[in-house]
């Protein structure tokens, strides 16, 4: 029984990792209805520009420079990308998303070369037995930031009038600006705000698994994720990164060895795709019912 | 006039075009050329980069010195990201100049098998690729030099018994094969089931899937379930990191962790850290700069300008594959202007020179690469060639030796054999007779 309990509770920890993913994507999806294909790529970058800054600065000012940089990245994705592209079909959207995936990892194999980078931050690796149950504090301290950052854009969302500025212009853009909301500038918050989250997604995996280019690979795992959770619901998303990261875990573990193992790339997707019976919207997405 | 102008222009860019394609094909002609499946692109780029940039400075360091035999080389380079797809069609593209290919893949070598052997193209897989192709009375046109991925398992465990005390030590001993689910991956699953039922010892594969960044519960299982004495690593790229932080994390030692020697790259280990310290892996040739060959790499061609790759990465263990390709492919060329005279070889020839192989010790230091490589001998039916495999331990900072292990020739070639001839059967292939 301990250990199920071990292997649920670090699914758990992991599905988390997803979730900072994953949180990105429904971000953006929210505020501007493009499906940001890129947020893997700009994690990547984050992790790539925080180990440069590391470098030649203490970590406070190396994650303050970071930030900085997925703020320029974000003002420019906005006015030179997605400025033209407004009212424009969503496949095309996602198609300069896609673009600004591989432009923005082009970009950073050019400056930074495709070695692989460790990024060791401070946090210990110490590792706790609980009545036979292991838990190592590296997952349990970015389960507790995650939960900070969720807690966050919870309040930043309902409680402020940007927030709110942002939620109108996600439900209609048109009303948004009649109403004197400036969508472009909406839209760049958005993106900012998307890059502080992949700044601590790519924080978080990058000191698992090393600054490399792998790291944008990290987007494959927020798919299910969305699919699950609602693709513009936040909740939705850490809500699914748990029942994800629970679920791949348990059933690589007990059911895997009956079918050859290797089974936790696609058991997420098919979870999902069995929850989409039930709720085709996932569990919090918004149901849009369109006249056709 | 205007139009006279402009159909002038376009006439003297077609001149120029064409004089500067005829140049270039004078310029093949004359040396001996190599298409290179590199990658220095995507997830796995620093493996990619490491070992074609080696072999491009090498070569570059042997045109400075006026080439083989008075050949030079010249080569091209095509992007495969990895990519099995993007080999194929890499291979398309340089097939008719090229007569040897570096597939740098285990995917791509499995797709062009079939290609080059019927394209009369010489595929060589150095240490990767299709084990059983060491067989060369069926895979004429395959190499495996130096050795197949089962005789460095084969090799990996009696390095494992060494570490226990000895052989009769392997009995009971629980050993996890964790493998990224993908056929570089699998290649080594009946070699190490074969050798558990040999010594006695349990054998547990543990797939990962592609591409490996998580594998909390591949780590529990092997801790905490099957209680592993031991890990083999045979992963590549992220894969191979992720084993090392997650071993720590359940205070699974690394110096019981045993890598593929492509798991056994500074790009695996640094990004680990601390937790990387004590890992052992596999490996076949030297790592550093302290030999002759690689110092006159760095005087000569990097004190030209004229090198492929960063400075910093000159010396790392990609790196250094690289240029031990390019010394073997040179002794292959050598040993072919021997026989066909010094000239540019065609694909027969050049088959033959990897074929007819023997680095001597002796050999070995003449070529200044003393301790940076093991002798090798082909022949007509050995195509692997290479007596033993490196390992090597990394101390924190710098990989260190960790000794050598012969492969276990006699029980791995009896395993070649059958399953090559089980392939010819399939295929419908006439062994040649190597004893002619």
């Amino acid at each position: 029984m301990s250990f199920f309990i071990e292997v649920l509770i670090n699914g758990l920890l992991v599905g988390i990792m997803y979730s900072l993913v994953a949180l990105g994507f429904a971000l953006i999806y929210k505020a501007s209805g493009v499906f940001n294909f890129a947020q893997g790529a700009m994690s990547l970058l984050a992790g790539l520009a925080l180990v440069s800054f590391l470098t030649v600065m203490p970590l406070w000012l190396a994650l303050v420079c970071t930030v900085g940089v997925m703020t320029l990245l974000a003002y420019g994705t906005v006015f030179i990308i997605f400025r033209p592209l407004v009212a424009r079909p969503p496949l095309i959207l996602f198609m300069a998303a896609i673009g600004l995936a591989f432009l923005v990892e082009g970009i950073g194999q050019s400056i930074w070369g495709t070695q692989a980078k460790g990024l060791f931050i401070g946090i210990p690796e110490i590792t706790w037995e609980v009545k036979e149950v292991f838990l190592n504090s590296f997952d349990l301290f970015f389960g507790v930031v995650a939960a900070v950052l969720v807690a966050g854009l919870v309040i930043f969302f309902q409680k402020t009038r940007t927030g709110r500025a942002l939620r109108a212009v996600a439900d209609d853009h048109e009303a948004a600006l009649s109403v004197g909301i400036p969508l472009l500038r909406a839209w760049a918050v958005t993106w900012v705000i998307a890059g502080i989250v992949a700044t601590v997604a790519g924080v978080a995996w990058g000191s698992r698994l090393g600054v490399q280019f792998s790291l944008s690979l990290i987007a494959y795992k927020a798919l299910p994720v969305l699919i699950l959770g609602g693709i513009d619901s936040i909740p939705g998303a850490i809500l699914a990164g748990l029942v994800v990261g629970a679920g791949e875990n348990l059933a690589e573990v007990y059911i895997g060895p009956y079918v050859g193992g290797g089974i936790q790339t696609f058991f997420p997707y098919l979870l999902a795709l069995l929850f989409l019976w039930f709720k085709p919207y996932g569990m919090f997405g918004k149901e849009i019912i369109e006249r056709v | 006039m205007r139009r006279k102008l402009i159909l002038t222009l376009i006439s003297l860019v077609l001149l120029g075009s064409l004089v500067m394609v005829s140049g270039q094909a004078l310029a093949e002609e004359q040396t001996q050329f190599f298409g290179i499946l590199a990658y220095r692109t995507g997830p796995f780029a620093a493996g990619g980069s490491g070992f074609s940039s080696g072999w491009e400075d090498f070569m570059e360091l042997r045109n400075l010195q006026g080439g083989v035999n008075g050949i030079k080389y010249s080569w091209e380079e095509c992007e495969t990201a990895y990519n099995t797809a993007r080999g194929v069609e890499c291979y398309e593209r340089l097939k008719d100049k090229m007569v040897l290919v570096h597939p740098l893949s285990t995917g791509i070598t499995y797709a062009l098998i079939p290609r080059g052997t019927k394209e009369e193209k010489v595929i060589w897989s150095s240490g990767y690729g299709r084990a059983d192709a060491s067989y060369g009375a069926v895979f004429p046109w395959v190499f495996t030099t130096p050795t197949s991925y089962w005789s460095q398992n084969s090799a990996k465990i009696s390095f494992i018994a060494k570490k226990m005390g000895g052989y009769e030590k392997l009995y009971g001993l629980k050993i996890a094969n964790l493998h990224i689910d993908i056929p570089y991956g699998q290649e080594t699953k009946p070699m190490l089931d074969a050798l558990a039922k040999k010594y006695g010892f349990k054998i547990k594969h543990f797939p990962v899937p592609w591409p490996g960044i998580d594998q909390k519960a591949q780590w529990m299982d092997i801790v905490r379930r099957f209680k592993a004495d031991w890990v083999i690593n045979r992963n590549w790229g992220v894969s191979c990191t992720v084993p090392l932080k997650e071993a720590a994390r359940l205070g699974f030692p690394a110096d019981r962790i045993l890598g593929v020697w492509w798991c056994g790259s500074e790009e695996d280990v640094l990004p680990a850290g601390p937790a990387a310290k004590g890992y052992y892996s596999a490996n076949w040739h030297g790592v550093g700069r302290d030999f002759p060959l690689i110092q006159e790499i760095i005087d000569k061609v990097y004190g030209a300008m004229k090198g492929h790759i960063s400075f910093t990465r000159v010396g790392s263990v990609y790196y250094n594959r690289g240029v031990w390709a390019g010394v073997v492919g040179e002794e292959a060329i050598r040993t072919a202007h021997k026989k066909f005279g010094a000239k540019v070889l065609n694909s027969e020839e050049i088959r033959w020179g990897m074929e007819n192989l023997n680095i001597t010790q002796a050999r070995i230091k003449e070529l200044g690469v003393e301790g940076f490589m093991s002798p090798i001998k082909t022949s007509c039916e050995n195509h692997e060639g290479g007596k033993e495999v490196l390992f090597q331990q990394w101390d924190g900072e710098k990989w260190v030796s960790a000794g050598t292990q012969p492969p276990m020739r006699d029980f791995v070639w009896e395993r070649h054999k059958a399953s090559a001839l089980q392939y010819a059967k399939e295929q419908g292939i006439t062994p040649r007779d190597c004893k002619e």
